[in-house]
């Protein structure tokens, strides 16, 4: 019979045994050597009936088809813009995706984007050799001007977020920011002032660092409330 | 990137700093020497998240023909990839050149160790005291840094035994090195007329112009740098200079 | 003579205090500290990353790349920086012996550098540089199917293994075949296996065996520092 090595939400390391015998199903963050499911990376573990996954602590973001993503425009082309979502792997806008106005072949590109602008965009494609499609068609992508980036492990995006964009509201609401969250693990904030901007910037390391913690949004909330 | 450079530059016209730094103030130091044991003294030195580690090794050579009854000696400094996304392997750049070679003139020429006590045997045998400089993360400005655990390295070291005119390597003697003096330098940064101390990463992107001040126990300048792609007027030169001597006075303390 | 008594009173089959940091260097992936007795190895991950020059991409799978070398001070007589033949020997064998645990599919056309810097040799740089390299790789969220435990054990011919040996009994004048191993735990598999000097096929078998046995207690250092790290303590070098 099978039997589960460790518990729901234990932290794991690479080759450690997570459950023995066949009833369980390795699923992502996991492997299977024979009669064993191992962890392949640091993670917590999580157990859902006989599946059993990993959800990473740490490592480079994996582009998505239609992961909203924060990039930096770092080269322009005749057929479009490079732009730098961190990792290994840059992303291309091409012009049919970078506007709902049709862009003319040969046109100054420069003057929809440039170099040093940050976009908030949409991933249309990744191909197995990791190409990367772009596109800013749709809500809420556009140029962010001004505020400030910072970078995140993108595996915290969701606890960055919260449940239904609970953590993430309460942040804006309190320090007034503007903020944009990519599941690349760039953040973009934008506030009235610096204190505000650094305000933000503190509360999101701090889920950040503390994402496995118990009570972290009464701990942020604190942080916010200047307690 | 580009668009860190502007926030910087657009922050500090407001007199704010990324990290929340005053524009005249340290990120938090720490020296701890003793780090390697077999080098003759070693020093880790962190400010922020910049670390670097130094250390002293001494070994018998022959003088130079014109100066036979003193010893010499040589810094190096290496930027391993380990430290920066920006480091390459291979031998020593001009970046990794420069900052030996500044650490080394605050030391020369404030005449920091006395050459004569280093001769053994005159015209024939001196002491050469090897200062190697290893950047471990690079978060900016590690000329500071790279000069502070040289001089901590050189205050950690002592002689090693001799036996024929041979080191014995691993027994130490008690005696220190022959310290007369202490050098200290400060790095500054000018930011669309702006000028602050200890400037990180992103900052370094953003500066306009830098400048290395070594600087004596007595205040007096030892040794200067200037770096960074644009110039700089005469009244900020002093200004820099004057704010080096206020600064290295705290620096000073730490060792 | 024969090694009746090891010069630091160990016993033949037991290794040197170690420790383990992770998460040393703040602007690599991953990092981490490993000490076996005087050896001190430090190592850093940056990647994957972007590979250059280009012909050296691989588009089915990331490629690793190690760069191990001893800091000029690390050894009693100064070494001159910059690689050595035997760093690039090095270097070589801790890829190789990485390597088999990692899965790099994830990651076409891309590179995994590790650096490993010894800032202060005892014996048994490379094991203590692959130790870390281990642990830095992990701390950077590569896929690896397990961590890599190595350490270096002296086989004296016609007579018994010792278990992790340092500088006084490298340099032994009896003679002892310095036999670094590196394995995966799980499977056993072994990733490192050098020797220079002179043992039996049995000796060789038998001390294999043993030096298991140790990479286990390895191992346990290892996942605690990850466990350590992970669970919110953060540490420096």
């Amino acid at each position: 019979m099978g039997e589960l090595k460790i518990k729901d939400k234990q932290i794991v390391v690479p080759g450690e045994v997570l459950a023995e015998g066949m009833d369980y199903l390795p699923s992502a963050g996991t492997y299977r050597n024979e009669n064993d499911i191992l962890s392949n990376q640091i993670g917590l573990a999580s157990v859902s009936g006989r599946v059993i996954k990993v959800i990473p602590l740490t490592g480079k973001y994996k582009p998505k088809r239609n992961d909203i993503v924060i990039g930096e425009v770092v080269n322009i082309l005749m057929s479009g813009w490079i732009v730098d979502i961190g990792g290994p792997y840059s992303a291309m806008l091409t012009l049919k995706d970078a506007s709902s106005s049709y862009i003319e072949r040969g046109a100054d590109l420069s003057q929809f984007y440039t170099y040093g602008d940050i976009i908030a965009s949409e991933i249309v494609s990744v191909s197995k050799t990791k190409l990367i499609d772009l596109s800013m068609k749709g809500p809420g992508l556009k140029k962010l001007k001004g505020g400030r980036l910072i970078d995140v492990t993108s595996s915290k995006v969701p606890r960055i977020i919260g449940r239904e964009g609970s953590m993430i509201t309460m942040i804006k609401d309190s320090t007034k920011c503007r903020i944009t969250v990519g599941q690349n693990g760039k953040v973009w904030i934008s506030g009235n002032n610096v204190q505000d901007e650094t305000k933000a910037v503190e509360a999101i390391m701090m889920v950040e660092n503390e994402s496995h913690s118990e009570g972290l949004t009464d701990k942020v909330k604190a942080f916010l409330e200047g307690k | 990137m580009k668009f860190d450079t502007s926030y910087v530059t657009s922050l500090l016209n407001q007199d704010h700093r990324l990290d929340g730094r005053k524009p005249d103030e340290y990120r938090e130091i720490k020296i701890e020497t003793g780090v390697s044991k077999n080098a003759e003294g070693s020093a880790r030195v962190s400010i922020g998240d910049t670390v670097v580690i130094a250390g002293v090794k001494l070994d018998v050579g022959t003088p130079f023909p014109d100066n036979p009854d003193e010893g010499s000696i040589i810094v190096g400094a290496e930027l391993n990839p380990m430290a920066s996304p920006e480091f390459e392997l291979g031998p020593p750049n001009a970046q990794s050149i420069e900052l030996a070679r500044v650490v080394d003139r605050g030391i020369r020429e404030s005449k920091a160790i006395d050459f004569k006590k280093l001769c053994i045997t005159e015209g024939e045998k001196v002491w050469i005291v090897f200062i190697d400089i290893y950047a471990f993360n690079d978060d900016g400005n590690l000329q500071d840094a790279a000069s502070l655990a040289a001089l901590a390295a050189l205050k950690d070291a002592k002689f090693p035994k001799l036996k024929d005119n041979k080191v014995v390597y691993g027994e130490l003697t008690d005696k220190k090195l022959p310290l007369v003096r202490e050098p200290v330098e400060c790095t500054l940064g000018k930011i669309n007329g702006k000028i602050i101390v200890d400037p990180n990463t992103k900052e370094e992107k953003a500066l306009n112009a830098r400048l290395t001040v070594a600087v004596t126990k007595e205040g007096t300048v030892c040794a200067i740098q200037k770096g960074g792609d644009y110039g700089l007027s005469i009244e900020e030169v002093d200004a820099m200079i004057d704010l080096a001597i206020r600064k290295t006075k705290d620096l000073r303390k730490l060792l | 003579m024969a090694y009746t008594k090891r010069f630091d009173g160990r016993k033949f089959d037991e290794i040197r205090e170690m420790e383990a940091k992770v998460g040393v260097i703040k602007s690599a992936d991953g990092s981490a500290m490993f000490r076996m007795g005087k050896t001190i190895a430090i190592a850093a991950v940056r990647g994957p990353r972007n590979l250059h020059p280009r012909f050296l991409q691989n588009p089915e799978k990331g490629i690793l790349r190690c760069n191990y070398d001893l800091m000029s001070f690390s050894v009693n007589e100064r070494k001159r920086p910059g690689p050595s033949r035997r760093s690039q020997e090095v270097s070589l064998v801790t890829e190789k012996a990485l390597l088999p645990a990692l899965n790099l599919d994830d990651f076409p056309n891309s590179v995994v550098d590790v650096f490993v810097q010894i800032l202060q040799a005892d014996a048994g740089t490379r094991c203590a540089g692959i130790n870390a390299a281990s642990l830095a790789l992990a701390d950077a969220g590569v896929p690896m199917s397990d961590l890599i435990c190595a350490v270096a054990t002296g086989i004296i011919h016609k007579d018994k293994a010792v278990i992790d040996i340092n500088k006084e009994e490298e340099d032994y004048e009896g003679g002892m075949a310095d036999t670094p191993l590196a394995i995966m735990p799980h499977s056993g598999r072994i990733t490192l296996l050098q020797m220079d000097g002179e043992a039996s096929r049995e000796e060789i078998k038998s001390a294999i065996e043993k030096t298991k046995e140790a990479c286990m207690k390895i191992r346990d250092v290892q996942v605690n520092a990850l466990k350590k790290k992970y669970g919110g303590i953060k540490d420096e070098i």
